[in-house]
């Protein structure tokens, strides 16, 4: 199967459960299941190729400009890591149908766990760095809806606000390091990356680069000191735990280190790094993990310790460390997703997964208690299991491993690891299921269904045979080593092997498992120390530092942020004052080149008029209604300016938005008082009037100084007179550049447009459902009423008047590429024409005769633009190259047809859904329950009046 | 210069400052007052007057799309009167 689609498989399926969701439990599974099968059976078709030792690489450049391209590379190291995310997410699916209960939402968890699966399946696969880090924060997203995916509980969210605060931070810093890497080498690709071994470590810029791409590794793979956040993680359904906490998530850090191993390996700075972070997360992660009374915490601080393992393993830099870590993490996948499946069926069954209630569960749950026991022991180092292989090859390296110049400080460290690794691996197994029958469970337990217990089952299966016979996976394990280690080491170890003789390893194997045993006897003083002794709770600091980082940004942005708008524009207005002045007072101004032109005495009345109307808003402005007619004035003043000085497409879109800014503003103020209460203090309004007047005085400053002069550069005007017709098919020279020269430009605008109307909706929805509901009802009118509510006069003038608008509207649509006109101007009059019908007949008369929702209308118009721009990719253009033909049908005369006119379709259909939804939210704000609701177009209808012989069917309009 | 295009431009300006005249007028009813009604009608008389003045400059400059500016006026500058007027008779204009 094609490596795209293998990575893509997840991805589209995760559309899939949530359409499955209706269908039942087990059919939304089924599907979910299908989806990771398919994909899995993908990868098994490229295990020939894998096998044979070839590289499966698939590529198509995305941007590569950038050195971004869609870049697929499937080795040995992917391939195994791919299977195990392939492999366990289908028994995650088939546990995780049994185990969620009725009350969640199966859709939604499978569809978060594919896309998790689908980014995973990415970053194994990924060939380009910057392809790695894209799926990379894919994984830190979907890990942070399946930990949060229980969100009625508190615990859920803050774990996965944590886990994502962590791993998102680490994930930056990666970024970083990745940019530093891929500047180095010249270029982003690892297949690149990986054979530029010398002129890596020899660049200055290692250190730096080896520094931040660690820090996301360890950040991801929870290694010291970043360990914290995979505890609280554990509030996730235990399918999620198990899933991401123990076999995949967790191992995408130690992917990446396995992945950068060939070049960052064998350097002091990787060494020190990496070998002490994992050698103190291993520690101190088994010694946390013994005082663990939440079995899932417990196995989360475990999980911890033997990622430390393996960190520390690929740390040494040697060739035996890099097959014990790729060893180790197979091992470590099988028995770990076992025991946290295991936990979650105690927590299942018993409803407890404190081990202080537990107990005696061997005679109650014996299947669950043979498969637990069995992983437990493995992880704890039992010979003939698999965890006691890779556990002595880990012991191995670490007697051969010297740092700071000690050869006892690993030895000993990776002892008391162990040790402490193998007291709670039998404090799981004796304080859970040994012991005597208790009876006060919270619940009685008993094994659960099949489907249940044979995920975990076939896991703990594979440890058994992995253990008794190594030989099975010895070759697949060699060849997933060569992948990691590249050209940078050769191996010398021929065989996995259980008995290696009498060596040092297997004494301090031997140390471990008695010491574990002698320390669970001491289990309980011990616990008594550990309780009494402080330390820092990881929780808390960070909840702290998360409080401190807040209230630096608020001491940052609220001196600059602090809501008034009267400030920002102050501020605003007086940095374009001065930057202004500055320009003009040390640049050089040219001389005057034109005339200053005679104005006659109409336009001199107009701008009287239009002053006049504007002071009048600044004396009046506190009386709402005035001010709104005061508007009125200059608007269309401003119009007939527009027409006057040649602009008529100016004066008909000013026009027409002027009449709907009126509606608008008019049914705004029919919820706010009609005057404005004095609330600036006397100073503060002559600051804002001397600021106001200072600008004002700029601007004519500015206009007076263009109009005198040429511009000093020619303007782009010449370029968009010169080319609309022959490059856009217009000769409206406005409309071309809206449409075309700017018009993926537009396309942004009818987008911001379509969410503004959206919002508005959004808001005045959360309004009507909020508590200002009760306020909105209990409303008194602050003036009596009067008149009919739907006169008949404007009932019959709007009807008739309706086609007309129309008429025009399409006219002027039409007309708009090469005469005045086009799609907003279209769209505004259409929706004036609409307006019209709901003043004059009311809301619901008018809804209910609505067609098509004004949502939809708007993203019909988005689309239709959005269409007509990849339309152009057919033909090989790039998006938006707009077309146009003429075509003559006869009788008629030749006509012109422009893609362009497709694209201010989109416009048109966007103004009018975004102008119609904000006026009908704003409408439906005034809505009541007890308000009469009309089912006829008028109150007073002569016709109905006669058809009900004079009954009293009429309407009063009180 | 024919007499009679002399005469017709003169007719033009003539009826140009009229318009701005009635206008200026309309704007001073408009400001004085005294009730809310004189004011939107006011508004009103003003949307007329400005719809003759697009399309006596239409004329005068002989460009044609002014008219259809005009019509624009014409079709829809009846809509912000009637809202207004709404609003006070009803406080709400969509109902």
């Amino acid at each position: 199967m094609s490596l795209f689609l293998l990575v893509a498989l997840p991805f589209f399926g995760a559309l899939l459960p949530g359409i499955m969701n209706s269908a039942g439990r087990s059919a939304c599974a089924g599907v979910t299941f299908t989806v990771s099968l398919a994909a899995f059976v993908g990868l098994l078709t490229n295990l020939p190729a894998i096998l044979a030792g070839q590289t499966v690489m698939a590529r198509i450049d995305w941007m590569p400009e950038l050195g971004l391209n869609f870049t697929l590379m499937l080795d040995g190291l992917g391939f195994f890591f791919a299977l195990l995310i392939l492999g366990i997410g289908m028994l995650i699916i088939v546990y995780g149908r049994n185990y969620l209960s009725r009350e969640d939402n199966m859709g939604e968890f499978f569809t978060y766990l594919l896309l998790f699966q689908g980014a995973m399946v990415g970053i194994v696969m990924s060939d380009n760095i910057l392809l790695l880090l894209v799926f990379w924060e894919l994984t830190s997203l979907a890990s942070f809806l399946l930990i949060g995916y229980w969100k009625h509980l508190a615990e859920g969210r803050q774990g996965a606000r944590m886990a994502l605060t962590v791993t998102g931070m680490g994930g930056l810093s990666m970024i970083g390091g990745m940019l530093i890497l891929g500047q180095i080498v010249g270029s982003y690709d690892l297949s690149v990356i990986l054979q530029n071994r010398e002129a890596i470590q020899a660049d200055p810029m290692f250190l730096p680069a080896l520094i931040l791409i660690l820090l996301g590794c360890f950040t991801k793979s929870a290694q010291f000191p970043f360990h914290f956040w995979l505890p609280h993680a554990m509030a996730a359904p235990t399918p999620v735990s198990a899933y991401l906490h123990s076999a995949t998530m967790v191992k995408a850090g130690i992917f990446l280190m396995a992945r950068m191993w060939p070049v960052f390996s064998g350097t002091p700075e990787w060494f020190y790094l990496v070998t002490s972070a994992g050698l103190i997360t291993m520690v101190l992660g088994a010694v946390i993990a013994l005082f663990k009374h939440d079995l899932k915490s417990l196995l989360a601080f475990s999980t911890v310790s033997h990622l430390g393992l393996i960190t520390m393993l690929l740390g040494t830099g040697t060739a035996f460390g890099a097959l014990a870590a790729v060893f180790h993490i197979l091992n470590h996948a099988t028995f770990k997703a076992a025991l946290f499946m295991s936990a979650g069926i105690v927590d299942h069954e018993a409803h407890t997964r404190d081990i202080r209630r537990l107990g005696g569960l061997r005679h109650l749950m014996p299947v669950t208690f043979t498969i637990a026991t069995v992983a437990a022991l493995s992880m704890a180092g039992i010979p003939l299991l698999n965890g006691f292989l890779s556990k002595e090859m880990m012991l191995e390296e670490a007697h051969h491993t010297v740092l700071f110049g000690s050869h006892w400080l690993v030895p000993v460290m990776a002892t008391v690891g162990s040790l402490f690794s193998a007291a709670y691996c039998f404090r799981f197994i004796g304080h859970t299921f040994l012991g005597p029958v208790r009876d006060d469970y919270p619940h009685k337990p008993h094994d659960p269904n099949a489907g249940m217990w044979l995920p975990p089952a076939l896991l703990a299966v594979l440890v058994v045979v992995i253990g008794v016979a190594p030989f099975l996976v010895q070759d697949f394990v060699f060849l997933v080593a060569k992948a990691v280690m590249g050209d940078a080491a050769v191996l010398k170890t021929k065989y996995i092997k259980i008995w290696h003789g009498l060596t040092p390893a297997l004494y301090m194997s031997l140390i471990a498992v008695f010491g574990g045993l002698a320390v669970l006897m001491l289990f309980k003083p011990l616990s008594k120390i550990w309780e009494t002794t402080p330390r820092p709770e990881a929780k808390v600091i960070f909840e702290a530092m998360i409080a401190a980082f807040v209230r630096l940004s608020q001491v940052l942005t609220h001196p600059l942020h602090n809501g008034s708008f009267t400030r920002y524009a102050m501020i605003g207005v007086i940095a374009m004052i001065a930057a202004g002045y500055h320009a003009y007072a040390t640049g050089t101004v040219a001389a005057p080149v034109r005339a200053i032109q005679s104005a006659g005495p109409v336009p001199i009345a107009g701008w009287a008029m239009l002053v006049a109307a504007t002071c009048g808003l600044v004396i009046m402005h506190r009386q709402r209604l005035l001010a709104l007619i005061l508007i009125g004035i200059v608007g269309l003043m401003v119009s007939v300016g527009f027409v006057y000085l040649s602009a008529p497409d100016l004066a008909m879109t000013q026009f027409t938005v002027e009449v709907v800014t009126i509606i608008l503003l008019l049914l705004a103020l029919n919820f706010l008082p009609n005057q404005t209460p004095v609330e600036s203090t006397t100073l503060r309004r002559t600051r804002d009037a001397v600021v106001s007047v200072a600008a004002g005085l700029a601007t004519f400053g500015l206009a007076y100084h263009y109009l005198l002069r040429d511009f000093i550069d020619p303007s782009i005007s010449e370029f968009h007179l010169a080319n609309s017709y022959k490059g856009g098919g217009g000769t409206n020279v406005v409309n071309v550049i809206l449409v075309d020269f700017r018009g993926f430009d537009t396309f942004g605008e009818i987008i911001v447009l379509g969410i503004a109307a959206l919002l508005i909706y959004a808001l005045t929805e959360a309004l009507l459902n909020g508590p200002v509901r009760r306020r909105l009802l209990n409303r008194v009118p602050d003036q009596p009423r009067s008149g009919d509510m739907h006169p008949m006069m404007m009932v019959v003038v709007t009807r008739v008047i309706m086609p007309v608008v129309l008429l025009v509207g399409f006219y002027i649509f039409l007309r708009g590429h090469n005469e005045p006109g086009g799609g907003f101007i279209a769209g505004l009059i259409v929706s004036i024409a609409v307006v019209m019908q709901y003043m004059a007949s009311g809301f619901s008369w008018a809804s209910a005769r609505l067609k098509y929702p004004y949502h939809g209308v708007i993203g019909a118009g988005v689309l239709v633009a959005g269409l007509t721009g990849i339309g152009s990719w057919f033909v090989g253009k790039p998006f938006l190259t707009s077309d146009f033909t003429y075509v003559r049908i006869p009788p008629f005369y030749k006509f012109e047809l422009a893609t362009a006119a497709l694209f201010d379709l989109g416009v048109f259909l966007a103004v009018v859904g975004a102008v119609m939804l904000s006026l009908e939210s704003f409408s439906r704000l005034a809505r009541r329950a007890d308000s009469a609701e009309n089912e006829h177009p008028m109150d007073i209808d002569p016709s109905r009046a006669v058809s009900a012989e004079g009954s009293t069917d009429m309407k009063e309009g009180n | 210069m024919t007499s009679a295009d002399g005469l017709f431009e003169i007719a033009l300006i003539i009826a140009l400052i009229a318009l701005a005249a009635g206008q200026i007028l309309s704007m001073a009813r408009l400001v004085i007052g005294p009730t809310v009604a004189d004011r939107i009608l006011a508004l009103d008389t003003m949307v007329i007057n400005a719809l003759g003045l697009i399309v006596v400059l239409g004329i005068y400059q002989g460009v044609k799309v002014y008219f259809e500016v005009a019509l624009l006026v014409a079709m829809l500058g009846f809509v912000s009167t009637v809202a207004l007027a709404r609003f006070i008779l009803r406080g709400d204009i969509i109902e």
